[in-house]
């Protein structure tokens, strides 16, 4: 009996055979290879991440664990989770409770945490899309998903000015999450609400030195 | 290598009659007649095609460059028709070799069969859904039903649509046809424990459905989804939603079943740079969609440990058989052609019959489910369905040429339909106009018009086989006489004169002046 694999396959060349169609070379004539100075990339990013109604805060290097502090505070988050890889350092001046997150953890557990603080890979300030790739101080896609509240830190040395050189940089067999604004829907109506089963809150700390 | 491939080429077939979701029960006019008398559904559409619209408009301008990525976008497409069993090949060893299966169905049924044999290994009773037009187009829903299996839709519109036991109108937003009043009204009704307090407000709707659907995410061990993306280079599956539904159901559960149209392949991971700016800002009109999830076959310690990727033909052969049509399996499903088309936004997307409403609809439709698969099919109607106003062309992020597939459709149908009235009727015209004699006399029979026009001078209903035509517009009654009998006659004689004598005067006149 054939397969039905080779039942499949021996249709797309019956069909190529019988409306066999001219090779075409691909036009790339789209913009490539963009750079921006640093303070047009920031506005930009910050731009976008505002107009998704995600919260931005931009501060340097070494005050990062203020400004993580000063936002989880805001948002009441007093027990959070974070992934094994992130720099410790991040959490000094937090006095919530910290559950380093391991693979021992069922991914339904997450639920009880109030929030989730993570690094990210690379991010498009065109777009005002994160994208994380499951390294170790992002963690797997659960622990980002399943609490309300996201905090994300971002260096501006690894946002890209738009798509093709965000895409450019992504490892392609790591998990890969583009995370632009917190979940929203505009299924009704199509009015825009924000927060539907993703964190319906987005908090983006920019640091602007690294 | 297939045998098939080594004698004649035959053609393939398609989508088999009688199953799945690719044909309406009905033919389009008649069904665009009734949703037509529905006013709400009107306002509805109305509305938000209006606004969205105006959404795409405003990104896609944005973009200097929008003209070169659909350029890109669209050549891409072109070679990945022409490279498909390579690049097919190419996808399935990656995504073995990370861990994945792929299986393959020849249709519809095939897929089916394969997903439930798939749950039902796990011993799951239920499964998690990520919206999917591929799933939809094959009935998976009712099939697993079938099977006791209880699939669950999450995403907020497929949700409202799953819930109210409707069919889906529009491929980005599938209750478009609903307000909020009537989810309002549906969510009371369906969802259990749901607050009866419960008012209208977008937001509040939306937050009934995350509780609703929590607790299912937490404790839902398999779950299905479509595609956007296959990267044959890599092995790279990718879904592009909004709601987070999606990278719910593709990080909670142990098992995911992701089923994708062979035309969803793309030769390059490099390729997803011009489809993640096309995609988004033609289908929501957002400069990018919230979420984009891509994985590469199973990655130890993070989502599903059990993969399956079910590549599906179910016509997509038949269609690229075609030398015209095979542009249709360009679409990557943004539904930019359906808001800005004058006959969907009016007669909504069931009037289609079909998963795939609207312009790109029209000829996806008919080209992987045919449209002589039963007598009277309502699926030869679809080509028809459209004013060729070409605003779909235009609108088309991989700039399919809607408007010229439909005519060659509309080309097929007659060519298919044998000797219909229609054809005959040309055929003696043909003849009557090269003859006068038959001309005149045939111009003398027309005035038998005038006694069915009635006291308005116009005809509602003609008799068959001219129906078809009255069905949509009236029809003038002939004149009294004929322009030709009118110009022998006294009548006309003296008009003609008068005419003559005018003529001369103003020429003099003229001349005089000078």
């Amino acid at each position: 009996m054939t397969t039905a694999r080779a039942t499949v396959l021996g249709r797309i060349r019956d069909a190529l055979a019988l409306a066999p169609a001219p090779d075409t070379a691909v036009p790339r004539a789209y913009r490539t290879g963009r750079t921006l100075p640093d303070d047009a990339r920031l506005a930009l990013f910050t731009d976008r991440l505002v107009d998704y109604k995600a919260t931005v805060h931009t501060c340097t290097a070494d005050r990062t664990a203020q400004v993580v502090a000063e936002v989880l505070r805001e948002r009441g988050a007093r027990r959070i989770g974070v992934p094994a890889g992130l720099d410790p350092r991040w959490l000094d001046a937090y006095d919530g409770e910290v559950q380093q997150d391991s693979g021992d953890i069922p991914a339904p557990r997450l639920d009880a945490l109030d929030g989730v603080l993570t690094a990210s890979a690379v991010s498009c300030a065109e777009t005002g899309t994160i994208f994380l790739d499951g390294s170790p101080d992002q963690g797997r896609r659960a622990l980002s998903l399943v609490p309300d509240l996201h905090v994300c830190v971002v260096d501006l040395s690894t946002v890209e000015a738009g798509v093709p050189e965000a895409v450019a940089r992504l490892v392609p067999q790591r998990p890969t999450t583009l995370i632009s604004g917190p979940s929203a829907t505009s299924d009704i109506e199509l009015e825009r609400v924000e927060g539907v089963h993703g964190p319906r809150t987005l908090a983006v700390v920019i640091r602007t030195d690294v | 290598m297939s045998s098939t491939f080594l004698g004649m080429p035959a053609t393939p077939p398609r989508s088999p009659y009688g199953t799945g979701n690719l044909r309406g029960d009905r033919k389009f006019p008649k069904a665009a007649h009734d949703e037509l008398r529905n006013e709400q559904l009107r306002r509805n559409l109305g509305r938000a095609t209006r606004t969205i619209r105006a959404k795409r408009l405003a990104v896609t301008a944005e973009l200097p460059d929008w003209e070169a990525l659909r350029d890109a976008g669209s050549a891409i497409k072109t070679e990945t028709m022409n490279r498909l069993p390579e690049l097919l090949e190419q996808l399935e060893r990656n995504v073995t070799e990370r861990g994945g299966t792929v299986h393959w169905a020849r249709d519809g049924v095939e897929a089916n069969e394969i997903v439930t044999r798939l749950v039902k290994a796990t011993g799951s009773s239920d499964v998690i859904k990520v919206k999917s037009m591929a799933t939809q187009e094959i009935g998976l829903n009712e099939h697993l039903e079938s099977a006791g299996i209880t699939p669950y839709e999450t995403d907020l519109a497929e949700l409202i649509v799953q819930l109210a036991h409707d069919k889906p109108s529009h491929i980005l937003v599938p209750a478009i046809h609903r307000n909020r009043d009537e989810i309002r009204q549906i969510f009371l009704k369906e969802i259990p424990g749901v607050d009866p307090r419960l008012d209208n407000v977008p937001a509040h709707l939306a937050a009934a459905a995350r509780a609703y659907l929590r607790e299912k995410f937490m404790t839902t061990k398999v779950a299905v989804s479509g595609a956007n993306f296959g990267i044959a280079e890599t092995g790279t599956l990718a879904v592009v939603e909004s709601e987070g539904n999606g990278r719910m159901c593709l990080t909670m559960p142990d098992t995911l079943i992701t089923v994708m149209g062979i035309e969803k392949v793309l030769p390059r991971y490099q390729d997803l740079e011009v489809f993640l700016q096309l995609l988004p800002r033609s289908s929501t009109g957002e400069r990018m969609n919230p979420y984009t999830s891509m994985w590469t076959g199973v990655t130890p310690g993070d989502g599903p440990q059990d993969f399956h990727l079910v590549l599906l033909d179910n016509g997509r052969t038949a269609a690229l058989a075609d030398r015209i049509g095979r542009e249709a399996l360009n679409c990557i499903r943004c539904s930019a052609c359906l808001n800005v088309c004058p006959v969907y936004e009016r007669a909504g997307g069931h009037a289609y019959g079909s998963t795939y409403p609207g312009p790109i609809g029209a000829v996806l439709t008919p080209q992987l489910a045919g449209m002589h698969a039963a007598k009277n099919d309502p699926n030869s109607s679809l080509p028809y369905a459209s004013s060729l106003c070409g605003a779909c062309f235009d609108a088309c992020p991989v700039k399919i040429d809607i408007p010229s597939l439909l005519v060659e459709l509309r080309h097929q149908n007659t060519e298919q339909s044998g000797a219909t009235a229609e054809k005959l009727a040309m055929k003696a015209a043909a003849t009557v106009m090269r003859h006068p004699k038959f001309f005149t006399a045939a111009q003398k029979g027309a005035g038998i018009g005038r006694v069915i026009g009635g006291r308005d001078g116009t005809i509602s209903h003609l008799p068959p086989p001219f129906e078809g035509w009255s069905a949509s517009r009236d029809t003038a009654v002939p004149p009294k006489q004929t322009f030709r009998s009118w110009l022998a006659s006294d009548e006309g004689t003296a008009t003609m004169r008068a005419a003559a004598d005018e003529h001369a005067k103003n020429r003099k006149t003229t001349e005089e002046e000078k």
